[in-house]
């Protein structure tokens, strides 16, 4: 559906030298997916989202939409609608009027308008709402409605820019399950931008990691989560014990990736063999688990998540230990 | 913290009666101006009592009718080509993609604010003279379109900075064409500062003395200039009452322009 090919982008600053947004970033976008771009911020996730709508130009490289080449097309003539991430909409109108928008640009005859309008406000839930004004509306109510007016022109791509991280906790818990179901029932295919890993694992169906301007690793949730290729990649996703090879006694030149719901603690005592031995030096109780810190003697730290938890406190000799097949050897 | 207060400029000794100074100097010239448009002796220094009557003297004095008659026809004309002409400008400032410095524009139409007026005013008139151009009213209305410009620019191109690209953008995002784009997104959005910039065209065009002197000809002369022909001949209170009624109408418009940039500020 998309293709990335060999895209750079730079910034002329200036003050400053140019800032390498992207660089040479690849990537293919499949037809119906719900993609994600993640990363911390400022490593270009919306420099690549306004490339794709046709707000900014790549500095080299080609984007291709459906198979076409969208260089020469301006952000009105390619078949993407971007909700963005201060949602933008029109204060002038109304919210029908916002979500006629994109129709009556296109000339679409009003009854289809009509029908659309309706359509679209159904499907994020907010039919009674048609003739308010976007300033009368709750912050949830005004992303859905960047929503529906994205999607009633029937787009063949849907750009998310953080679309939810103005959302409180609880309104963004409803608003991805939201999404997602959006997702499924239009078979548009959404590029969805987040900082917040939790978020790209619950909602994906691939995820593009990104740094400063490259993408680290494109997979499934899965995928990236249970196999990072890379130092950063495991650190970002999820929580991860990042161990020098040598307080292990192995490889120096490699780093052992060891999730903390992997790791068995027990004490000493026990007589149990594992990979490391160390001591208890903070306990926290986390509801369902209990989050246990240990200082190797090796001097490396790491954490263990377990359910309930053997009876350790503070100070406690024990010995660490994991399934080689759920560890993963990284080079430093 | 350790106990020095800061410096709170509330409490500099004297503020108030300075406050006060300052107030006076502003308003009790304007005061006495009004207050002797209503005596009803011809002695601009002696209160004989409330009258109408200099209102109404102005009112059948077909020259002071005729010099109003221009004003108002060249602040109207002024004020539509200099508003139509700014928001144009503030526009390819703001969002087009700048030739060259935007700083150097910015400066070259502020220019016309800070050059002395009187220097304005002869090369005004120099160039309409090199020009051979003598069209009386015509020369008037382009003299004053183009000092109104920078007047009704600056709160257009302030809107559309505080604006913000982002709802142009969602507007292209979908499927808008520049025309479209301007109609149903940028013009709406930007009218209260257009009309703003307009109201305030129009006071400085009614206002302006000091060019219109040195570029209108007989049967062009506007109000202000009107007035201070009348003055040489002496201060009567026909002067304070027409000054009265010039005042009033600037502070209704300039009124208007602030609460027309107030309200009907979305959200
Ligand atoms: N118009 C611009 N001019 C100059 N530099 C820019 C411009 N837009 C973005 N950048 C720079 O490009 C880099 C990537 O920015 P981008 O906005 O894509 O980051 P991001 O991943 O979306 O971050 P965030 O999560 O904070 O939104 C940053 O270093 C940013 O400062
Ligand atoms: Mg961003």
């Amino acid at each position: 559906m998309i293709d990335i090919h060999s895209v750079s982008k730079s910034f002329v600053t200036r003050d400053a030298d140019p800032v390498h947004a992207l660089n040479l970033v690849s990537l293919e976008i499949y037809d119906n997916e719900f993609f994600t771009l993640l990363g911390p911020s400022g490593c270009g996730k919306t420099t690549l989202l306004r490339l794709i709508a046709g707000f900014e130009a790549p500095s080299s490289g080609a984007i291709r939409i459906a198979g076409n080449d969208v260089a020469a097309l301006p952000p009105q003539k390619r078949p993407v609608n971007t909700v963005f991430q201060s949602y933008a909409l029109f204060p002038h109108m109304s919210v029908a009027e916002n979500v006629a928008f994109g129709l009556e640009m296109q000339k679409a005859p009003r009854s289809l308008i009509d029908e659309r309008v309706r359509e679209a406000l159904a499907m994020v839930r907010l039919e009674g709402f048609a003739a308010r004004r976007p300033a009368q509306l709750s912050g949830g109510q005004q992303q859905r409605v960047a929503v529906a007016r994205a999607l009633a022109p029937k787009p063949s791509v849907l750009l998310l820019d953080e679309p939810l991280s103005a959302l409180d906790l609880k309104l963004r818990k409803g608003m991805q399950s939201e999404l997602k179901r959006l997702q499924r029932e239009t078979g548009i295919t959404f590029v969805l931008v987040t900082h917040d890993q939790e978020e790209a694992l619950a909602m994906s169906d691939r995820i593009a990691v990104m740094r400063s301007g490259d993408v680290l690793q494109v997979g499934t949730p899965r995928d990236i989560y249970d196999n990072p290729q890379d130092r950063f990649v495991a650190d970002f996703i999820g929580e991860s014990n990042l161990l020098p090879g040598a307080t292990l006694g192995r490889d120096p030149a490699k780093t052992i990736v060891v999730r903390p719901e992997h790791i068995v603690v027990s004490p000493a005592s026990d007589g149990t063999k594992g990979h490391a031995t160390g001591a208890v030096s903070a306990i926290t109780f986390l509801g369902s688990d209990t989050l246990y810190e240990v200082v190797l003697e090796e001097g490396a730290k790491l954490h263990s998540r377990s359910r309930g938890g053997a009876a350790l406190s503070t100070g406690d000799r024990v010995v660490v230990d994991w399934a080689r097949h759920l560890e993963r050897e990284l080079a430093n | 913290m350790n106990g020095v207060k800061p410096f709170d400029w509330r409490h500099t000794p004297g503020l108030s009666a300075y406050t006060a100074l300052i107030f006076v100097f502003f308003y009790a010239p304007l005061l006495i101006l009004v207050i002797y448009a209503f005596n009803s002796s011809r002695l601009v220094t002696v209160w004989a009592g409330f009258s109408f009557k200099w209102f109404v003297a102005v009112a059948y004095n077909g020259a002071i009718r005729d010099a109003a008659l221009n004003s108002v026809i060249i602040a109207i004309v002024a004020t539509i080509a200099s508003t139509a002409i700014a928001t144009a400008g503030a526009i390819a400032l703001e969002r087009g993609r700048p030739r060259f410095g935007r700083g150097a524009a910015m400066a070259l139409i502020a220019m016309p604010l800070v050059v002395p007026e009187i220097v304005v005013a002869i090369t005004t008139l120099i160039f309409f003279s090199g020009l051979g151009m003598h069209h009386g009213l015509l020369n008037l209305m382009i003299a004053h379109t183009v000092f109104c410009i920078p007047f009704a620019l600056l709160p257009i191109q302030a809107r559309l900075r505080d604006m913000g690209g982002t709802l142009e953008e969602a507007g292209r995002d979908l499927y808008a064409d520049e025309w479209r784009l301007f109609r149903r997104v940028t013009l709406p959005l930007l009218l209260p500062a257009i009309s703003a910039g307009a109201i305030m065209a129009f006071v400085v065009s009614l206002d302006d003395f000091l060019i219109s002197m040195m570029v209108s000809s007989a049967g062009s002369t506007t109000l202000p200039v009107y007035i201070y022909g009348m003055m040489r001949l002496g201060v009567t209170p026909e002067v304070n009452a027409i000054s009265t009624i010039l005042l009033a109408v600037s502070i209704i418009f300039v009124a208007a322009a602030l609460l027309v940039g107030r309200r009907n500020r979305f959200a």
